[in-house]
């Protein structure tokens, strides 16, 4: 299976996916954000980092790179397209997916493991996992989920919700929010789930010396699913 | 223009400097000029008062590839690769400006160790701060974290251990003190050095601003009431920018274009070209209207001294230029060819077609003031005699309570989750360890890396604290199963024209030699801050030690988490109880005066390395040092991150319950073993004469201290956790 990382200016998580595409036996690519064409790719990552710094507001001007309108075009062809949190910010930008991320409730960067509920699982990315708890990483200083109720009940109506936070046993009480997010959101798709926005990192799951292993598991079944 | 003596003055310089500056130059120097001497001369770069004394550190060692002198050490770490690291301070610029003053110490360590070539992969720092009650202190800590968090986070280069502290006093003077470490090939390592005639000198990175002129010269004085009116001195960071500059260079050094490379740091454009040229025993001619500014109309004196950040200056190789230039377009960086090196050994600087600076390299370098300070001895004090039925009346359980909630020993975890400590995904111990590890990317092989500082102890005994610094750095490598090879090293200090405070540096300084010595534990690079005081009050002396170890095979990594019930626990070094400058005897006693604890060199030696066999041969589960607060606090923390008990054996010691549990003798760790093991590790501790204590049993959720006394782990973590959070909320 082929995927495509791309690397905008100030990217920084763009090698530690590479690290864990290739390691579950994607074929990856890293692809230069002022490339005109996508390679040919089953799926195609945008990492996470701070691509310009974040400034003027996080992933807006990364939504308007020279190859964003290739990665919107294969969004719009039903291609898979995943943003993990500065690529979930810049999905958001591009409208590809509904909603923003503001700044964290507390008004500071979080760095931790937080448990996620993922029971959404009609979908390429999830279908065949068999848990619905998991725990990820998250780090990210915006990642605090809002939108309109009219975007909210659209959402809801169409099952975007792709992850909520929640504790170890799956409850998904405001207590275990960790940035303010509305309704306890991590992720979520567009309507037709080919496109992933979410704020945790399972590339830094992928190994039980690191934070822990449940990114691996997320990633081989992504790779099944696709295959 | 015309510059005097009392223009010399203003930049910082003293009479007798101003007057050999004249003698030097054989006429009166130009204001550009002058400014170029005052930056060069200025404490912080010529560390005219700490040359004579640093020159008697070991710095070499099978394992040093390059000492103190260039931009970073650097130490090898087998298989072809190498660790360059560094640590320095950006204490005056934090206090006037704590975020921006933060974020460009985080930024400009970084650049040092790109600048060698490395790739960095992990950052440390050692962060002090006044009085929790004074009314600054609040703001300055928050501030100096998101400044730190700001910079490094967008870097995308973890952050993965530190040291934090309060003390009245830095209430007028806080200290920031971050380190880098970054990972090179053996083989491409780059150098300051220039070499050849009618190289291109290029200026690469952000453009030049009025930020930050005169920064160095501001970190080398004292602070009075009217600092706030240097706040235009303190640079504003751009960590996108770095970041791009990081990419860009590691770029054009894959290839081979580059002879010499040097960030613009302290006093920028100056230092920068005027150490590569020095370096190289050669010329240097810059032209000055091709430098990119920010601002129109900067003077040649702007230009020269101005400390805007991201920048670097890079002697090429002829022919490379096209090549360069097309590398720093692709990264959307400012790429300028400002002069070219020559056999005049002087700086020769140009502007609008005019001369307006020639100076004798050697003047600069060389020829700069060097000091032999008077110093005052600081005697060893006497020891304090507390009565034995004193201890009695201490309820130990309060006494817990205090000490795991005491602003210097509490969870800093506020603090080190808003720093990215996971990112480039090798980080396999996390900050809230002895050390932080992270893996050599690809590899088996992981580096263990510690930041730390006994500014009591120093205080108490400059000798004595400056040996122990040393060895508790040590420790904490030992203690997550790394070989420590070499520290770097930040002196933090009042002002040197004090006897007093000159006396603290000379003997710390002498302490760290020896210790160093004794250990083979080198210093590869380092920094040194004078003038930490406002008007006459100086801080507590405070050499902050990052030392760097290996682990061979990264599954081998110890933690302190204590993982099984029924397994034992040891006490590893001899319990002697030392009350004096204890936490202890500080916080519980009100007791200020008094002797730190001794170091016996030789004990530590042999502990630590006794623990290393220990661990090779898989016979420790969890290993923790014992520093301040003593055993049960060691002990404590053991509980807390293992989230699993502890029940203490019936005493056997000689002393009381208190003095054994908070006592602070050095050398000394924790470490739980699998009862099964009991024989062979005993069997190895005296074979080695190391002294050990069997000490408890892990347990389910209490720690059982004596017949009476329980404490739940719940308990111990709300001592623990809670205060930093509350005090910051």
């Amino acid at each position: 299976m082929k995927s495509a990382v791309i690397t905008f200016p100030g990217s920084n998580c763009d090698r530690d996916m590479h690290v864990a595409l290739s390691k579950f036996g994607f074929k990856n690519k890293m692809v230069w954000h002022n490339d005109n064409e996508l390679p040919k790719s089953d799926l195609v990552v945008l990492p996470g980092g701070f691509s310009y710094g974040d400034y003027l507001r996080c992933g807006s001007m990364a939504s308007k790179s020279k190859i964003m309108q290739s990665v919107i075009n294969f969004a719009k062809s039903g291609g898979l397209v995943m943003g993990i949190c500065n690529g979930f910010q810049i999905l958001v930008e591009t409208g590809l997916v509904p909603g923003v991320l503001l700044r964290n409730k507390y008004l500071e960067f979080i760095c931790k493991n937080v448990f996620v509920k993922i029971d959404n699982k009609d979908n390429q990315y999830f279908k065949n996992l068999d848990k619905d708890v998991f725990e990820f990483h998250i780090a990210h200083n915006e990642g605090n989920y809002f939108c309109t109720n009219d975007q909210l009940k659209e959402i809801d109506d169409n099952n975007q919700v792709a992850i909520y936070y929640c504790n170890n046993d799956g409850n998904t009480d405001e207590k275990y929010n960790p940035n303010g997010s509305l309704n306890n959101i991590a992720g979520i798709f567009n309507k037709e789930k080919n496109v992933l926005g979410m704020m945790p990192h399972p590339e830094r799951m992928i190994d039980k010396s690191l934070s822990g292993e449940d990114g691996s598991f997320f990633f081989k079944n992504l790779l099944n699913n696709i295959k | 223009m015309e510059v005097n003596e009392q223009i010399a003055i203003d930049h910082g310089l003293k009479k007798e400097e101003y007057k050999k500056i004249c003698d030097l130059l054989k006429r009166v120097p130009n204001l550009t000029e002058l400014g170029i001497f005052s930056a060069m001369w200025n404490e912080h770069c010529s560390y005219k008062s700490s040359r004579l004394h640093l020159k008697k550190l070991p710095t070499s060692g099978k394992k040093v590839i390059q000492g103190p002198g260039e931009n970073a050490g650097v130490i090898d770490i087998e298989d072809g690769d190498a660790i360059v690291f560094k640590i320095e301070s950006h204490n005056h610029p934090s206090f006037i400006e704590p975020y921006q003053g933060a974020a460009t110490g985080v930024g400009g360590i970084m650049r040092d160790v790109f600048t060698m070539g490395a790739r960095p992969i992990a950052n440390l720092n050692s962060i002090h701060f006044g009085s929790s009650q004074h009314k600054k202190t609040k703001n300055l800590l928050r501030g100096v974290v998101h400044g730190i968090g700001g910079y490094g986070n967008c870097m995308g280069v973890p952050t993965i251990a530190g040291q934090t502290s309060f003390d009245s006093s830095y209430n007028g003077n806080i200290l920031v003190n971050a380190m880098t470490l970054g990972l090179v090939k053996k083989n491409k390592i780059f150098y300051s050095k220039a070499a050849g005639l009618n190289k291109p000198v290029i200026y690469v990175g952000s453009k030049t601003g009025r930020d930050g002129i005169h920064g160095a010269s501001m970190a080398s004085a004292s602070f009075d009431e009217k600092i706030e009116e240097k706040k235009p001195t303190v640079q504003v960071g751009d960590p996108f920018t770095e970041k791009l500059l990081l990419e860009a260079c590691l770029e054009l050094m894959a290839g081979d274009s580059i002879i010499a490379i040097q960030d613009m740091g302290a006093a920028g454009l100056t230092s920068s070209s005027i150490e590569m040229a020095s370096k190289g025993n050669l010329g240097i001619e810059l032209n000055l209207n091709k430098v990119p500014c920010r601002e129109s109309k900067m003077t040649p004196y702007e230009i020269m001294l101005s400390e805007s950040q991201e920048r670097m200056l890079i002697v090429l190789e002829n022919g490379k230029e096209d090549l360069a230039k097309k590398i720093f377009d692709k990264w959307d960086l400012d790429f300028a060819i400002i002069g070219k090196t020559t056999n005049s050994k002087n700086i020769d600087l140009f502007y609008d077609e005019k001369q307006v600076a020639s100076i004798p390299i050697n003047t600069l370098v060389e020829n700069s003031p060097m000091y032999d300070r008077k110093w005052k001895k600081t005697k060893l004090p006497k020891k304090n005699l507390v009565k034995k039925e004193e201890f009695k009346k201490f309820k130990i359980k309060e006494v817990l309570n205090k000490i795991l909630s005491n602003p210097n020993v509490c969870s800093k975890e506020w603090i080190w989750q808003q720093y990215d400590h996971t990112v480039m995904g090798d980080t396999i111990q996390k900050p809230g360890g002895d050390s932080g590890v992270v893996r050599v990317h690809g590899t088996d092989k992981a580096v263990a890396a510690t930041v730390d500082s006994s500014a009591i102890y120093c205080w108490a005994h400059p000798l004595t604290g400056g040996k122990q610094v040393v060895c508790e750095s040590w420790r904490n490598l030992i203690s997550v199963g790394a070989t420590p090879i070499a520290i770097t090293n930040c002196l933090n200090f009042g002002s040197p024209e004090k006897e007093e405070n000159m006396g603290e540096f000379v003997e710390c300084v002498q302490g760290i030699g020896e210790a160093c010595e004794y250990l083979k534990f080198p210093v590869v690079s380092g920094n040194v801050s004078f003038y930490n005081q406002t008007k006459e009050i100086g801080i507590k002396p405070t050499p902050s030690i990052g030392g760097v170890g290996l682990i061979k095979d990264y599954k081998q990594m110890i933690t302190m988490d204590f993982k099984e019930i029924d397994n034992l626990v040891l006490i590893i070094g001899k319990t002697e109880g030392h009350i004096d400058q204890s936490l202890f005897a500080r916080n519980i006693l009100n007791e200020k005066n008094g002797p730190p604890p001794e170091i016996n060199l030789f004990n530590e030696k042999n502990n630590g390395e006794t623990i290393l066999q220990l661990i090779k041969n898989n016979l420790i589960r969890s290993a923790h040092d014992v520093s301040v607060g003593g055993i049960i606090t060691a002990v404590s923390k053991m509980c807390i991150k293992g989230n699993i008990g502890i029940e203490f054996d019936k005493p056997k010691y000689f002393m009381s319950e208190i003095e054994y549990l908070f006592s602070e003798d050095q050398g000394r760790y924790v470490i739980e073993i699998e009862p099964k093991n009991l024989k062979k590790v005993e069997s190895i501790l005296n074979k080695n004469s190391v002294h050990f204590d069997k000490f408890g049993r892990i347990t389910d959720k209490n720690m059982i201290i004596n017949e009476k006394t329980k404490v739940t782990i719940d308990e111990l973590k709300a001592y623990n956790t809670n205060w930093l959070s509350n005090y910051m909320n």
